[in-house]
């Protein structure tokens, strides 16, 4: 099941720094168990973060990011209180949604 | 995750490791600690453990809030940093993992079986007990470390933590004491702290739990020392048993004045 | 100090214990909590942490306070203890007794019973000078071979070294690895090849 990001949006000047904590196991399906079994696959594929229905961050994930990723990007033409949205997609097609606003 | 992945690979071939190269890869771990001081996932565990504190559990649908951990019914804050401590209504010394489980248990009603349940989390399995631990544990931080050892069980228990600290035996001879007592020591490439200095054991007790990267959890100190004990080649202590309990008051004792920075991230 | 003491001394009568019998009294407690606390696991059983042998008993003061007298005479016990090999060949295979001085397991509750063990002995000392990674505990045995030579005595000194370390350092933070049967009489053989054989990387 999807655990919540956590995310925070801070505006310097007239960029806004982002950074993300995503809780997300990254399984890249070529681990084996203790029994010899292979765990299966289970990771981000896809990454969008939005402000204002514009997509400032658009990734394409996969099994070379580590457990539990921290992402931090940053972009221009956000505003003090707009709200930042971003979505991750697993190769389950397990999504999460979360957000924050600019401060 | 790539852009920090290559800063640290670029710092790790930066460091020339010659000979005894104890100091400076702690250097520079402690420099990527610094980098991603912002990204402990802990937090996230942080997150989870409040609002399993919130949460109506048990057959009376009741929540944690009125557990009193030491400092009155409810109160969160610098609570960690006071325990373990005696407490009047069970007649002993408990630390915080105990305490978590007697409200469990009388608040919630649970029963023992699902209060101890997973106290130790994996993948597929996540453990509520370190998520409530890395919640209270948070609400200490910045605080000062200030046990008290006042009450003649305080004192005992000190005393069995200590006796036990130096305690050797199984098929190694080890006790805590053969790797945690000595200046500087290490094991391997992995410092060691001494747990008889004031200032290691304070750096060493301020930072648990911690995230542990190599387990990709949120580790508290049960599990710190079971994992030692392991690796002392004793046999498997119960968990918050009673002896660890002893081990935790002698170490927060000798940490005594230090600032509590912590669920931190360790490897 | 002594404040300190006179008050543990205080809360210990009014709850019971006698002062003079402190340790002792703490000792018994401590021994009789562990017995609930723990459970044995694989090899880590309960009958080797309970019952203290005489190093480990006299090993856990705090101080440590022994007289010349009671040092010459433990290591005079230990020293008893040691086997040598029946074959009187002292030295086995160096690249073996470099994987045993790599490998960190066994003996642990995650083991298995019977399982190969490792000495692990680069937790504590360097070795070969190739391998960075090596632990300050013990003194650097870099070029050992090289430096000491290997005539009889100091082969023999060395063997009962690794097989009963109690044998000269009195509560030495180093494992009795053949007394407490954690390495066979082979793997001490191969250990031993590793710090003598000329061609061995920690002569090189």
């Amino acid at each position: 099941m999807a655990e919540p990001m956590r995310i925070r949006a801070k505006l310097n000047g007239d960029t806004v720094e982002v950074k993300v904590l995503i809780r997300h196991d990254m399984e890249t399906g070529k681990r084996k168990d203790p029994s010899g079994k292979v765990i299966p696959p289970h990771f981000i594929k896809t990454l969008i973060a939005k402000c204002k229905e514009k997509t400032v961050l658009d990734t394409v994930m996969g099994i070379s990011v580590s457990k539990d990723p921290f992402l931090s990007f940053k972009f221009k033409g956000g505003a003090l209180g707009d709200k930042v949205t971003v979505t991750w997609v697993d190769n389950t097609d397990d999504t999460r949604t979360d957000e924050a606003t600019i401060s | 995750m790539k852009l920090i992945a290559s800063i640290f690979t670029a710092l790790i071939t930066m460091t020339p490791l010659q000979g005894v190269a104890g100091s400076s890869s702690t250097d520079e771990i402690a420099k990527y600690r610094q980098l991603l001081a912002d990204g402990n996932p802990a937090e996230l565990w942080e997150m989870r453990g409040e609002e399993l504190w919130k949460k109506k559990l048990g057959p009376q649908s009741v929540s944690l809030e009125q557990c009193d951990l030491g400092k009155g019914s409810g109160v969160v804050k610098g609570a960690y940093v006071e325990l373990p401590r005696y407490f009047k209504d069970v007649n002993k010394v408990m630390d915080l993992e105990q305490r978590l489980i007697h409200c469990r248990i009388t608040l919630q009603k649970l029963t023992p079986e699902q209060a101890v349940a997973v106290p130790f989390g994996s993948t597929s399995n996540p453990s509520d007990i370190e998520a409530l631990v890395a919640y209270i544990t948070a609400a200490s931080r910045g605080m000062k470390i200030a046990v008290s050892t006042t009450h003649p069980k305080e004192q005992a228990a000190y005393e069995l933590g200590k006796r036990f600290f130096f305690y050797r035996a199984g098929a190694h001879d080890f006790a805590c004491a053969t790797c945690h007592s000595k200046d500087k020591q290490r094991i391997r490439l992995q410092e060691l702290p001494n747990l008889l200095n004031r200032t290691d054991a304070q750096n060493t007790y301020s930072t648990w739990p911690a995230y542990r990267v190599s387990q990709g959890e949120v580790r508290s100190m049960q599990h710190r020392l079971s994992d030692c004990m392991r690796q002392q080649r004793f046999p498997e202590p119960r968990y918050a048993s009673d002896t660890i309990t002893a081990l935790i008051m002698f170490m927060a004792k000798n940490a005594e004045g230090g600032i509590y920075d912590a669920p931190a991230l360790k490897r | 100090m002594k404040i300190i003491l006179s008050v543990i001394a205080i809360s210990l009568l009014v709850t019971g214990c006698a002062t003079a019998a402190m340790q002792t009294d703490t000792g018994k407690m401590l021994v009789a909590r562990l017995e609930e606390d723990f459970s044995s696991k694989g090899p880590a059983t309960m009958e080797r942490m309970l019952n203290q042998d005489e190093v480990q008993k006299l090993c856990s003061a705090y101080p440590l306070e022994m007289s010349d007298e009671q040092m010459e005479t433990l290591q005079a016990s230990q020293l008893k203890t040691v086997k040598y090999p029946a074959d009187g060949n002292y030295l086995g295979e160096w690249k073996e007794g470099e994987k045993i001085a790599q490998n960190g397991r066994g003996m642990q509750s995650s083991d298995q019973v019977k399982g190969t063990n490792g000495g692990n002995c680069y937790a504590c000392h360097q070795l070969a000078k190739e391998e960075i990674s090596f632990g300050n505990i013990g003194p650097s045995l870099y070029r050992y071979g090289k430096l000491k030579g290997d005539g009889e005595a100091v082969v023999k000194y060395t063997w009962a070294k690794i097989y009963n370390s109690q044998a000269f350092t009195t509560c030495s933070n180093m494992p009795r690895f053949g007394h407490s049967e954690i390495l066979t009489e082979k793997q001490i053989k191969d250990v031993m090849a590793l710090l003598f054989d000329k061609n061995s990387p920690v002569n090189q």
